[in-house]
């Protein structure tokens, strides 16, 4: 369990990361925390030529919260996302899901913007970016762009960002008014990619009945699916909706494989269950912001 | 009173040294040495057919490659078989590197040797050896089908039929007014200590000698094999073991082919060769345990009183025997637990898979017939509708049936004979302990709140301290300093804690000054091993022993000094005194001074015991015949056959209907090992042990595919608990001390595993009301079940099972 090797850069800007990964080609790959590449080398399931670290990159490490949403930076760690009141007060789900990333070990190192990057449809900041209708700003020889996340993701541990280029930040848009959240996952053990988790964003009208009901979820896709679950409750008093026809809802909308810890079935079940777990607290959230 | 120290909860002393990084363990030690890595086999099955190394050898670095072609002498025959049993028909081992055909994936095939370990990974992927796949056989039902074979010479994939019976089973079975059949499965999980295996080789060749460090639990006999295979003599190799960072049975096997192999390398290359074994290499290369199907019948009357009981016991022994067929045995003799069986059979027919080795993991085979016995007695109490508890205390041996002798031969080759016990207090501590009485308010509760609980409980015997022997050293020095050597290896139990209270109680010295060294053969050369919970037993007496055999000289020569008689002294905080008169006294570092009579002054002690320093008796010797000079003692503890240890463990469940995730509610302990040394470190065994408990009834698997690929060979998918999924554990202590060794000791190390799964399963069952017929089991299977066809079952409370059904 020794990675095969490397060469290794740690550029000071974003410009010079950008020079390094266009001279370095396909082989070359950005190191941020590293909690996701670093064990990869070692296995050897892979085998860049070059890791261009970007943790001296300054700059990178900032969280601006505004009335439009949170900008996240590339160097910004889980555990500095969770810390942040500003950003939880601009959208609560950023809090939320961070709070089930992993272990504090983890936290405290791995990033926010390099879990969205890595693509892993099991990470609670892919199904956040999907769910709060995120994008991420690109940098690459041509310029910065911003991508929106459905375009962003492409499969399992692959996004549409091919050739030199590194992911400066995320953007999550603020919670809406009238509206409240919930994020829950259940994993084998405390800490563990979740069997399946739910990220659920609820929106009232003026007579606190539900107007828009949406989901993401984790573990279930190839990448981060979000569901419109509104028409299960709309219409709906906040304080009897029928959270669980929308969990029905949801059920009968995902198509998740079986692994070893979990059947299709089972996760199914589970989309059921955190559906209407989540819409509940989200919609009491919602009612308590609406009053 | 120095005595105060046995029995006392002290702390472990070597804690903070292993906590702060202080350790010294296996990757620690040889930092200039060339490093070593492997080419494993790939397939579950299969013939090498070609090697070729020419890509590798281009490798800046690289030192050498070694296939099974390099190895000469006794390195190119077959492995030991360890334990040999004339009921091991079929024994097979491998060789140190296959020789022909891979027998399991991750089975050693080429050892690269390189200035470092990246870059002989870098030289070993650049190795290509071509395969010839063969069938593949995984899991005991196919291996008993033998409808393909592991070795082509063992057609039935029988290594071996364990059987012993205590009379006639068929016929006790055909008289009993009841009778009950079922079959269930149990399944694999494995040692898996924080720290792997690992082998350091350092050869001396001016003096042609050998030092190796190994991370094992028997380094004594780690030492005997590589001087036979290597045909070095045994007094120039030398074996070390160093801190060890966990072992639970892993390391008790050997020799590793890479114990072997680093050693070779270390002296064909002249140099320094060490090998760390990484977490995937511990998956796939090392040893698991567990996996039986076990088929039971028992016969019982009217009250649920057996009569006669009857398993058949598949049992899977991967690809090879080195540790013979101890798991096996261990599953047959232990499986009755503490009940008292007029009639019992077991046939425990071990087979062959293309699957890593089986040899013992904590429990040893004693958790799988615990998982038999208990869900035999749950399924009685089901059957005549009586409380699972009853049913449990009226098939107990009684206090006054001991020494129970069951008629049959333990895992030690001795009669197996229930030293000493209570079970019936125990149980009823156990009772009070979880409350088994008042479970229906809390089960009502839970429903309130929409959650399924459930309770389960289990006791069990452990048969432990298996000799043949173990052995300690004991020496006073001129400084005071005190030292306690045992050739039994040490992985984090708390040996330097106990033998230093059991050398400090017997020799009235303070605690401070005695240094404890374990499974170093350069301090003591003769000893077995740390396995079968039976260092406190063997090595703790021998320890007594020794500092006893210290004492006695102490006094002696004492008595001398002091004029006194060696019966009116004592030792007191190091001090040798006479009874009851203050001030006529010497120390007993004075003593350990003028035990060595000298004619060379070193140190200002040494003044004392040199020629001229005072009158001496001209009529004797300066050694007396017969005596020896120093403080020091070496003795020997061998006991007569093992003594056996009991519990009893109840737990009550939770489960969450809408996600069937198991939470352990509760976890309920009562403990049997006899005299107690240090009551912390046996709680702490027990919390380590129900730790791996619930790690085998909920989360631990071997995920063989039906191609022998491990899919779970790594952490991220293969499921230990965190400290966040292992309960709080409520311990009662009781003490029926072993009347077989002058402590009262018995063991403790694997107690808190064993009834784990069977309790579990008991209390999930009673949750669910479906039956648990195969562990583990996770949400996603208790999901399968509930929606199954699976038995409905209900359990009596213990309010309306005082009337019979």
């Amino acid at each position: 369990m020794k990675p095969a090797p490397f060469s290794y850069a740690d550029p000071t800007s974003v410009e010079e990361a950008l020079d390094v990964l266009t001279a370095e080609g396909e082989g070359a790959k950005v190191l941020a925390g590293g909690q996701s590449l670093l064990p990869l080398l070692s296995m050897r399931l892979a085998a860049p030529t070059t890791l261009v670290d970007i943790n001296r990159v300054p700059g990178l490490d900032q969280i601006s919260a505004g009335p439009d949403g949170v900008r996240v930076g590339a160097l910004v760690r889980h555990a500095q996302l969770l810390a942040s009141a500003e950003a939880a007060g601009v959208q609560p789900l950023l809090g939320r899901a961070t709070a089930n990333v992993a272990h504090p070990a983890i936290r405290n190192r791995g990033t926010t913007v390099g879990s969205i990057a890595h693509a892993d449809p099991s990470g609670e900041m892919t199904a956040v970016l999907a769910l709060t209708d995120g994008s991420v700003t690109v940098a690459t020889p041509d310029g910065r762009e911003t991508v929106g996340w459905a375009d962003f993701f492409l499969g399992p541990l692959e996004t549409s960002v091919h050739g030199p280029a590194v992911v400066l930040d995320a953007f999550f848009p603020a919670l809406p008014e009238r509206s409240g959240t919930a994020f829950a996952e259940i994993s084998r053990r405390k800490g563990d990619y979740a069997v399946c988790g739910a990220g659920v964003v609820v929106t009232l009208d003026d007579d606190r009945r539900v107007s828009s009901a949406r989901a993401a979820y984790l573990s279930v896709g190839l990448v981060p699916e979000v569901h419109d679950l509104t028409d299960a409750v709309v219409g709906q008093p906040v304080d009897s909706a029928d959270w669980a026809a929308a969990g029905e809802l949801a059920r009968g909308k995902v198509d998740p494989d079986g692994d070893l810890h979990a059947s299709a079935d089972y996760r199914r079940l589970l989309v059921a269950t955190l559906t209407a777990r989540t819409l509940a607290d989200a919609g009491a959230e919602a009612a308590r912001r609406t009053a | 009173m120095t005595t105060k120290l046995f029995g006392e909860p002290v702390r472990r002393r070597e804690d903070a040294r292993l906590i702060i990084g202080q350790g010294r363990y296996l990757d620690d030690i040889g930092s200039g040495a060339y490093e070593a890595a492997f080419v494993r086999s790939p397939y579950a099955h299969a013939r090498v057919l070609d090697i070729d190394v020419s890509a590798a050898m281009d490798v800046d670095g690289l030192l050498a490659i070694y296939t099974y072609e390099d190895l000469t002498g006794p390195m190119a025959e077959p492995l030991p078989v360890l334990i040999p049993h004339p009921q091991l028909t079929a024994p097979r081992t491998g060789y140190p590197l296959v020789k022909d055909v891979a027998q399991h994936v991750g089975e050693p095939i080429v050892m690269v040797v390189a200035t470092d370990r990246y870059i002989a990974e870098d030289a070993a992927g650049l190795i290509e050896v071509s395969y010839e796949e063969l069938p593949v056989v995984v899991g005991v039902d196919a291996a008993e089908a033998a409808e393909r074979t592991v070795h082509d010479d063992v057609p039935d994939n029988v290594a071996a039929r364990h059987h012993q019976e205590t009379g006639d089973v068929e016929a006790a079975l055909a008289a009993s007014a009841h009778t009950l059949s079922f079959t269930q499965y149990f399944e694999r999980s494995a040692s898996m200590p924080m720290e792997g295996k690992g082998v350091h080789a350092r050869w001396d060749d001016a003096d042609s000698s050998l030092r190796v460090y190994s991370s094992t639990q028997a380094s004594t006999s780690v030492r005997a094999a590589i001087a036979a295979k290597l045909e070095l003599s045994m007094e120039k190799v030398e074996v070390i073991a160093p801190d060890v960072g966990g072992g639970f049975g892993v390391k008790i096997v050997h020799p590793w082919p890479e114990e072997l192999l680093v050693p070779m390398a270390a002296r064909l290359l002249g140099h320094e060769v060490k090998w760390t074994e990484d977490r995937r290499e511990h998956f796939i290369s090392s040893a698991h345990e567990r996996q039986q199907r076990q088929e039971i019948t028992v016969g019982y009357d009217d009250d649920g009183r057996i009569a006669a009981l009857d398993v058949l016991v598949w049992h899977d022994n991967g690809a090879y025997t080195p540790y013979g067929i101890i798991v096996p045995i261990n599953t047959a003799t232990q499986l009755c637990g503490p009940y008292d069986i007029p009639v019992y059979r077991a046939r425990v027919n071990s087979v062959y898979t293309n699957t890593v080795i089986v040899t013992p993991y904590r429990g040893a085979g004693r958790p799988q017939g615990t998982f038999a016995m208990e869900r035999t007695m749950d399924r009685i109490a089901q059957a005549l509708r009586i409380d699972r508890a009853l049913v449990r205390e009226r098939n107990l041996i009684q206090p006054d049936q001991f020494p129970y002798d069951w008629g049959l031969t333990f895992q030690d080759g001795r009669p197996l004979i229930y030293d000493s016990g209570d079970y019936p207090a125990m149980m009823a501590k156990l009772k009070v302990l979880v409350d088994w009485d008042g479970f229906a308010e809390r089960r009502a509760a839970a429903e309130a709140r929409g959650k399924l609980l459930g309770i389960g409980m289990a006791p069990y015997v452990e048969g432990t301290g298996p000799g043949p022997y173990e052995g300690a050293h004991v020496q006073v020095l001129g400084s005071g300093k005190v030292l306690v050597s045992t050739g039994l290896t040490s992985q984090g139990q708390g040996h330097e804690t106990v033998f230093a209270q059991l050398a400090a109680a017997e020799l009235g010295v303070p605690m401070e000054d005695v240094v404890v060294t374990t499974g170093d053969t350069r301090r003591f050369g003769y000893a077995v091993g740390t396995f079968a919970s039976r260092a406190a037993v063997v090595s703790g007496n021998a320890v007594a022993l020794a500092a006893r055999g210290v004492k006695e000289k102490a006094l002696r020569i004492a008595a001398e000094v002091l004029e006194a008689d060696p019966a009116d002294l004592e030792i007191d905080e190091g001090l040798v005194q006479v009874k009851g008169t203050p001030g006529a006294s010497i120390p007993l570092r004075t003593v350990a001074v003028l035990s060595n009579p000298l004619r060379y002054a070193f140190d200002e002690a040494a003044r004392q015991a040199t020629q001229f320093s005072g009158p001496g008796d001209d009529s004797k010797p300066p050694v007396a015949v017969g005596d020896a000079p120093g403080l020091e003692h070496t003795d020997y503890y061998s006991p007569l056959r093992s003594t056996f240890a009991s519990g009893a463990h109840a737990v009550v469940v939770e489960i969450d209907p809408a996600t069937w995730e198991i939470a352990i509610e509760q976890y309920a302990v009562v403990h049997d090992c006899g005299t107690i040394i240090n009551p912390m470190i046996v709680e702490g065994q027990v919390h380590g042990g129900v730790a791996q408990g619930v790690g085998g009834a909920l989360y631990e698997r071997m995920a063989y595919d039906r191609d022998g690929q491990l899919t779970n060979a790594s952490f991220m998918d293969f499921l230990m608990p965190y400290a966040s999924e292992v309960p709080d554990v409520d311990i009662d202590h009781q003490s029926t001390p072993s009347p077989l060794n002058e402590l009262g000791i018995k063991g403790a190390g694997e107690a808190g595993v064993i009834p784990g799964s069977a309790a579990i399963a008991s209390a999930i069952e009673d949750a669910v009301g479906r039956r648990i017929a195969a562990m583990p089991i996770s949400p996603t299977e208790l999901y399968d079940l509930v929606r199954s066809d699976a038995e409905r079952v209900t359990n009596s409370s213990p309010h309306d099972s005082g009337a019979m059904a």
